[in-house]
């Protein structure tokens, strides 16, 4: 049987959270098929046609998919599930919401935010803010699923597949999209940037996240932040990294004034290499760290920046 | 309008997990339990409902052990107006998976006719984040998830929601289940006086059997191991010396 892949969109253009889950609904076994499903999704659908490994891709384009409301795109996915024994997304705010619907519907278990396939029922997932890797075999004949874009490697390109117009779900009338605020930001995604600069509580205010930017700049980074830090209004809520926020797993993740709560370790703590800089040698984020600086971050923020400069020109 | 908060018994946030070495879970016996704190913020958020005039009755609910009635005491004890125990685990082992707690739930909105679910948007322990959505698919409601402001109007809830980017703010048809997200709101603690009156509150007790519902697990555990450990890194002396390690040594930058 087939695995059914929920395309992962924003504004209209395909996320390289969808390429990740591929790599993992590949291992599943059977022919991929991605959905996507939009207002207007044309160009994702041709997009997600190149993904290496999908066999046919669907546009479902609709007014009431145009916010990614749950109700009708969780309807939309139910209906063309007969055809499918895994039904995919990755575990992205939206994913997570639609997909633990489309298990209800279906009467299943959801299996969320998996970080390995063992089998095509079997599947590895962390429990405990990743202080325990479970393995869990589903007794469901349907399975459906989310992926931690973290743990998978980007599927590659391939000549286009055919690309299949369907109908959209309709309006069910349940839920209405008002209005959206989404953070500017001309730096890559917190979850695909290969490196990534967070800075937490000890930042001590919103204009001081300046001086991070900077250091991202520099880099190329992108920002985050802990619990803390957005709690606080010092940066958005989209930047919160961990248990509860963005998984992410970049070549190079420098963590600032934080200090390393298993909740934010949970959600960075798989980063290839991972820096430190708190003033307090005894910071928890210490025990991660690959290169610790215990230093004031308002000293050595700025020199970092001032350090790049040298190297990176 | 009546809100049904449903409550989980997990592993307090601050313990440090231990994996058993029979890799058949994790070490629950003598640990710290609390309520999830995702529900907390629930059971805090009816409260201000009531507060302010839109919520007339809060009933708690919780699905487990036995033990689960000391967290729909606190529920009580922050102000919720009574509760309900389903007794569904003989032991602290036994996680009833989420589709088995939605079920259990829309049964108790059947008898209890809310007008909303405030609930967690994720259980801290198995981490699944997938009740709420199961529930709204069970009983063909309306889903608001990772809620940080709610305004109930008439008919409908608006709904700000926390999503990757940003902000979203939907309208949804009431009654409707909202789960909440950690920036809702503060949830307050329960005063000596309230922890002693809600020993007072009703806790009526039921099983899944009065419900008439299946909680045998759909997921098998076929084990659960540590996760891979980071190799202790070095300390560095200056900005410098970092910056010429992640160069030269790491090769990152
Ligand atoms: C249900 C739940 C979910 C949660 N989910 C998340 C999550 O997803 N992500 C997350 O991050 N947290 C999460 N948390 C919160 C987590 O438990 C911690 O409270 C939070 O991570 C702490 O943030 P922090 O490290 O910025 O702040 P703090 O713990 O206050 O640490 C600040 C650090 O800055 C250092 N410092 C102070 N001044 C300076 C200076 N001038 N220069 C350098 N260093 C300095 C201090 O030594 C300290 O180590 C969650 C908690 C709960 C209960
Ligand atoms: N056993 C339970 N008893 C009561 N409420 C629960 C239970 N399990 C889950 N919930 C509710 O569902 C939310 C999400 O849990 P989960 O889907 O397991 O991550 C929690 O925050 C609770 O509000």
């Amino acid at each position: 049987m087939a695995v059914l892949l929920l395309a992962e969109i924003d504004a209209g253009a395909l996320s390289d959270a969808t390429h990740k889950a591929m790599t993992a609904a590949k291992a599943m076994g059977g022919d991929v098929h991605v959905l996507c499903a939009g207002d207007g999704c044309q160009s994702a659908a041709a997009e997600a046609a190149k993904i290496e490994g999908v066999s046919k891709s669907f546009c479902a384009s609709d007014p009431a998919h145009g916010a990614k409301l749950a109700e009708p795109i969780a309807k939309l996915i139910v209906e063309k599930s007969g055809d499918y024994e895994h039904l995919v997304a990755a575990a992205t705010a939206s994913g997570k919401n639609i997909m633990a619907r489309v298990a209800g519907l279906l009467d299943v278990m959801i299996i969320s935010d998996i970080t390995g396939v063992e089998s095509s029922d079997t599947f590895e997932r962390p429990i405990y803010a990743g202080n325990a890797m479970a393995t869990v075999k589903t007794t469901d004949a349907k399975k459906v699923i989310t992926v931690r874009t973290a743990s998978f490697a980007a599927a590659g390109e391939q000549a286009p597949a055919p690309v299949e117009e369907i109908g959209g779900a309709g309006d069910d009338g349940l839920s209405a999209f008002v209005s959206e605020q989404k953070s500017e930001s001309d730096r890559p995604q917190l979850t695909s940037a290969k490196v990534v600069i967070s800075g937490g509580r000890a930042m001590g205010s919103a204009d001081n996240f300046a001086l991070i930017d900077k250091v991202a700049d520099k880099l190329g980074a992108a920002v985050g932040a802990s619990r803390a830090a957005v709690d606080s209004g010092y940066a958005p809520n989209d930047y919160q990294v961990g248990q509860t926020g963005k998984v992410v797993a970049p070549d190079l993740y420098i963590a600032v004034g934080i200090s390393g709560a298993i909740q934010h370790l949970a959600g960075m703590k798989d980063s290839k290499v991972i820096v430190a800089i708190n003033k307090d040698e005894e910071a928890p984020i210490f025990q991660v760290a690959d290169y610790g600086l215990v230093a004031d971050l308002f000293d050595a923020v700025p020199e970092l920046e001032q350090e790049l400069a040298k190297v990176k020109g | 309008m009546k809100v049904l908060v449903p409550v989980k018994r997990v592993i307090d946030y601050n313990v440090k997990v231990r994996v058993k070495a029979d890799q058949s879970g994790v070490d629950l016996a003598n640990v710290k339990m609390s309520m999830n704190p995702f529900d907390e913020i629930a059971v805090e958020e009816a409260i201000r409902l009531k507060e302010g005039g839109k919520a007339t009755e809060i009933v708690a609910v919780s699905i487990g052990v036995k033990q689960s009635q000391e967290t729909l005491r606190t529920a009580l004890a922050m102000g919720a107006d009574r509760a309900i125990l389903i007794e569904a685990a003989e032991t602290v082992d036994t996680d009833i998976e989420p589709l088995a707690v939605a079920k259990l739930l829309a049964k108790v909105v059947e008898e209890e006719q809310p007008g909303l679910v405030l609930m967690g948007k994720q259980a801290i322990d198995n981490d699944m984040n997938a009740t709420g959505q199961m529930l709204s698919a069970i009983l063909g409601w309306a889903q608001a998830t990772f809620a940080s402001k709610v305004e109930i109007g008439e008919g409908e809830a608006i709904v700000t929601r926390e999503v990757d980017g940003g902000m979203q703010t939907i309208k949804v048809k009431t009654p409707a289940i909202v789960t909440v997200d950690l920036r809702l709101n503060e949830p307050r603690y329960a005063s000596l006086p309230n922890i002693m009156k809600a020993k007072k509150k009703p806790l009526d007790t039921k099983t899944p059997a009065d419900y008439g519902v299946d909680v045998a697990p759909r997921l098998q555990i076929v084990k659960v191991v540590e996760p891979a450990s980071r190799k202790a890194g070095v300390k560095v002396g200056s900005v410098a010396e970092l910056v010429d390690k992640l160069k030269n040594e790491a090769g990152v930058i």
